[in-house]
């Protein structure tokens, strides 16, 4: 268990993905079976435990210290299973606390009935160190949050056996823990599993952006273009009454939107874009962020912001794969299935029409609808693959806002960027024009060169007006500070900001040293641009 | 004698009437005992200092030879009169010389223990408890959720770290003078003879604690030779914490940022500051250490200063023992 908690313990604080891949492989490879697969699935949401309650837990430590330093403590600590594991009294001498292993803890947690349950899970942390306690109450109370996703954990897997993370996300969702198979495979003593899942996951193909001259060697000619949703990329499968919706990564996101998955009542792979209203009147952003981030779903809240998919793509239909077919053959396939499916549910993606590059960037530049973020271009004669290949598929997105904002707070990264102030917030100017505030609307931490990085570092260093721990706030007024020019993709109103708005996804375009602060730009033209 | 007849706070610090003295007085005075050679502990510019030989060293190493107008040697365990007041110093196992202070008169014997642990530290004479009526006790990690864990895990957690990322350097933080010097020697015990590079501040500290007989196997400074950006790849490199945050840093390819500290035992300190690697190694006590400290001095009352004092007086109390908060101002929490 010790091994464990300090895996997890490392991961929280390593910033850089490198760095958790060489931990995460680092674990697997020198802890044996059927630990590392526990493990292994405690970090991808796959460990099949019983809950804990946090008052369950509070009451425990409330009978083993007195209430008043307990207080003292969570005050201070302000996390309850990181103060439940430091002020846990340890009653028994070291060489009664042998350090159980993973197997152990999650078998003793599995077989406790809720009965016992408080008092098994006392035992437990009598028996564990600080951090072990600490990994302990976290896997109970089902929240590991350490920041590493699912893919994260099958790319340390790839990695360990020296496979495509692609290879790992198809057998995915036939395995099970502890994944002996698996690892027997990926360690080279086993043949490879096989995959008997019914309506497994395949991997997604994605496109690369379109960059300079990228379009000035390509023939219009080979292309569809398609508009490019920006919903969540989804793959609905159905085979053998079994039915499946994956997210782009191969996580099964099904229950969040059991209204679609009802509908889902096909034998095929279909690739699209889940979006929220109806195919005829499809859903604001802020509507599809009502569904977003959930794990399940009311009934009232799936009838008022129902899910539909907008359909991209064909990759199977029935025992037949079509994803070596060509896009052309895949597309037409797509049209002929769509007649079967449920056209409250499911539409097909219109091809958009266009005679040459000029004529589809006038109608990326004009979208008729504001979910759309650009178009797709997709070679006529392209299979499916996984992966992002260069060449078959562009993604050609409409040009970002930008807004020119002011420099108010900065932060010091993480890891390689640790001694720079590299996070920053910025604000524009609001209220009355004689005697305008800044208001912050948002926080960008990348789009600037290392040499640019310097710079602001050395502009913070320099003009720090306070420190509050690891932030500074900077010189910002009417007279002096940094102009910023932020792109971002769109905007949402917002009730947890004070300015009212909240950016989708902002970053630093270009540093205004030379644009006086005053004329940066203010609240009402970002107000503008807020949908209805 | 009443206890508040022989020691009580003055602006300047903790004050003797009888005797006419300052213990690790934060302004300058006439006469001062200073318990160990942390900064905000043993100030310059007083006129009379006595303390023991390493701290007297460890004040001139940091302050010049001037930084007093004379000095005497408090050897440890020796009683010393000083206007009827009988002084004694002995070890609180903080940094390399550090010492309590027993003052005692007309039967009513005060410790005031300056910062102190209790776990073996290899660089400096292990803590000894004193019997005494009043137990004057630091509370930089009064709070029962400060547990340090042993020193040698980790120190293994370290080493730990350095097999599994041999592209990277560990920076590691740590308090110029006693943590460095014990983090070193730590990291020799534990086998490990690679050279440790070490920031330019922890120089004569370092050298001080070799010629005092505390072998730190080879240290080299942490400069970096032009164009060699690999050279610390794989290597232990230990500093002060600010020089981690400065751009000091940014020499050393793709770092891992260590800090020992005793703070490091609550992730969101960690987290603050971006540590990659927390050590929880510190040279004062812990609960368990403070509590089991005030228990074996059998003092009926005590006195809580610098840090959580809060926790501790509420300790006592469940504990029958009379306790208040001393509010001593200028003294810094470790390593912060």
């Amino acid at each position: 268990m010790r091994r464990f908690a300090e895996l997890l313990d490392r991961l929280v604080l390593t910033p850089s993905r490198n760095g958790k891949l060489t931990l995460l492989v680092d674990y697997f490879a020198t802890t044996p079976d059927p630990d590392r697969g526990l493990a292994l699935a405690a970090l991808t949401g796959d460990l099949d435990i019983p809950s804990v309650k946090p008052a369950m837990l509070r009451t425990l430590v409330m009978e083993r210290i007195d209430p008043v330093l307990f207080g003292y403590s969570y005050d201070y600590v302000g996390d309850l299973a990181e103060t439940i594991s430091l002020v846990w009294p340890e009653t028994l001498q070291e060489e009664e606390r042998h350090d159980p292993r993973l197997s152990e803890v999650v078998a003793i947690l599995q077989r406790a009935g809720r009965a016992e349950g408080p008092r098994i899970f006392a035992d437990l942390l009598d028996r564990l160190d600080i951090p072990a306690r600490f990994a302990l109450i976290k896997l109970a109370t089902g929240g590991l949050r350490i920041g590493v996703s699912a893919r994260l954990a099958k790319q340390a897997l790839a990695d360990l056996g020296g496979k495509e993370a692609n290879e790992i996300e198809e057998l995915w969702h036939g395995l099970k823990p502890p994944y002996m198979s698996l690892f027997a495979w990926l360690e080279g003593r086993a043949e490879k599993p096989a995959s008997a899942a019914l309506a497994m996951f395949r991997p997604v193909m994605l496109a690369h952006p379109v960059e300079d001259r990228d379009l000035e060697v390509a023939d219009p000619g080979d292309y569809a273009a398609e508009w490019k949703w920006d919903g969540i990329r989804v793959q609905a499968t159905g085979e053998g009454g079994v039915r499946r919706l994956y997210s782009r990564t191969g996580d099964d996101v099904a229950p969040a939107f059991p209204d679609l998955l009802e509908a889902m009542d096909f034998e095929a792979a279909i690739d699209g874009e889940l979006l929220v209203g109806s195919p005829s009147a499809t859903g604001s952003f802020s509507d599809l962020q009502q569904r977003l981030n959930r794990k399940t779903v009311s009934a009232k809240l799936a009838a008022r912001f129902p899910a539909f998919m907008r359909c991209y793509d064909l990759l199977q239909v029935g025992g037949e794969d079509l994803r070596p077919l060509p896009f052309a053959e895949r597309r037409a396939r797509l049209e002929a299935l769509m007649a079967s499916l449920d056209p409250e549910r499911f539409d097909l993606s219109p091809l958009v029409p266009f005679e040459s590059w000029d004529e589809l960037n006038a109608r990326r530049m004009s979208p008729p609808h504001p979910v759309i973020e650009g178009v797709m271009l997709k070679r006529h004669d392209s299979p499916y693959v996984p992966g992002r290949p260069k060449g078959p598929w562009f993604k050609w997105k409409r040009d970002p806002f930008t807004v020119d904002a002011v420099l108010m707070y900065a932060q010091r990264g993480h890891g390689k960027r640790s001694s720079f102030y590299s996070d920053y917030t910025f604000g524009v100017w609001a209220g009355d024009e004689g005697a305008p505030e800044l208001v912050p609307v948002g926080k960008a931490y990348f789009g600037f060169t290392d040499e640019e990085l310097r710079q602001i570092d050395k502009f913070v260093r320099d003009n720090t007006i306070e420190r509050f721990g690891p932030v500074r706030s900077v010189r910002a007024d009417m007279k002096s500070g940094l102009v910023l020019e932020i792109a971002f993709e769109g905007l949402n109103r917002s009730t947890r900001h004070r300015s009212g708005v909240a950016m989708r996804f902002p970053r630093i375009s270009r540093l205004r040293w030379d644009k006086p602060t005053a004329e940066a730009d203010r609240l009402e033209t970002l107000q503008a641009l807020l949908p209805d | 004698m009443r206890a508040r007849d022989l020691l009580h706070t003055r602006p300047e610090g903790l004050y003797c009437p009888p005797g006419d003295f300052f213990i690790d007085p934060v302004k300058p005075v006439a006469r001062a005992l200073i318990t160990h050679g942390h900064a905000d502990h043993a100030r310059p510019g007083n006129s009379k200092v006595l303390a023991t030989r390493e701290t007297l060293d460890i004040m001139g190493i940091r302050y010049g030879a001037g930084f007093a107008g004379s000095m005497q040697i408090a050897p440890l365990g020796e009683p010393i009169d000083i206007g009827g007041v009988r002084v004694t110093f002995h070890p609180a196992g903080h940094v390399l010389g550090s010492a309590q202070i027993a003052v005692e008169k007309d039967g009513m014997r005060i410790v005031a223990s300056g910062d102190y642990k209790r776990r073996t530290d290899p660089t400096c004479a292990a803590f000894e408890p004193i019997a005494c009526d009043v137990f004057i006790t630091e509370a930089t990690f009064g709070l029962p959720v400060f547990r340090h864990p042993e020193s040698s895990h980790e120190i293994a957690r370290l080493l730990e770290s350095v097999r599994q990322f041999p592209e990277r350097a560990h920076l590691v933080g740590a308090y110029a003078l006693g943590k460095a010097q014990r983090v070193i020697r730590l990291l020799r015990d534990a086998g490990y003879g690679e050279t440790i590079y070490i920031h330019g501040a922890l120089t004569k500290l370092c050298d001080y604690y070799v010629a005092q007989g505390i072998d730190l196997g080879p240290l080299a400074p942490a400069t970096i030779e032009t164009g060699a950006r690999d050279q610390f790849a794989g290597a232990i490199v230990v500093g002060p914490p600010s020089a981690f945050a400065d751009r000091w840093a940014r020499r050393f390819p793709d770092p891992v940022a260590c800090f020992a500290s005793g703070w490091m035992r609550i992730r969101q300190r960690a987290r603050q500051r971006g540590v990659e690697m927390p050590l929880i190694l510190s040279d004062h006590s812990d609960w368990d250490e403070l509590t089991a400290t005030i228990t074996e001095t059998g003092a009926s009352e005590v006195w809580v200063t610098h840090g959580r004092e809060e926790a501790l007086v509420r300790w006592c109390a469940l504990a029958g023992i009379a306790a208040q908060p001393l509010h001593l101002i200028g003294y810094e929490d470790e390593g912060d």
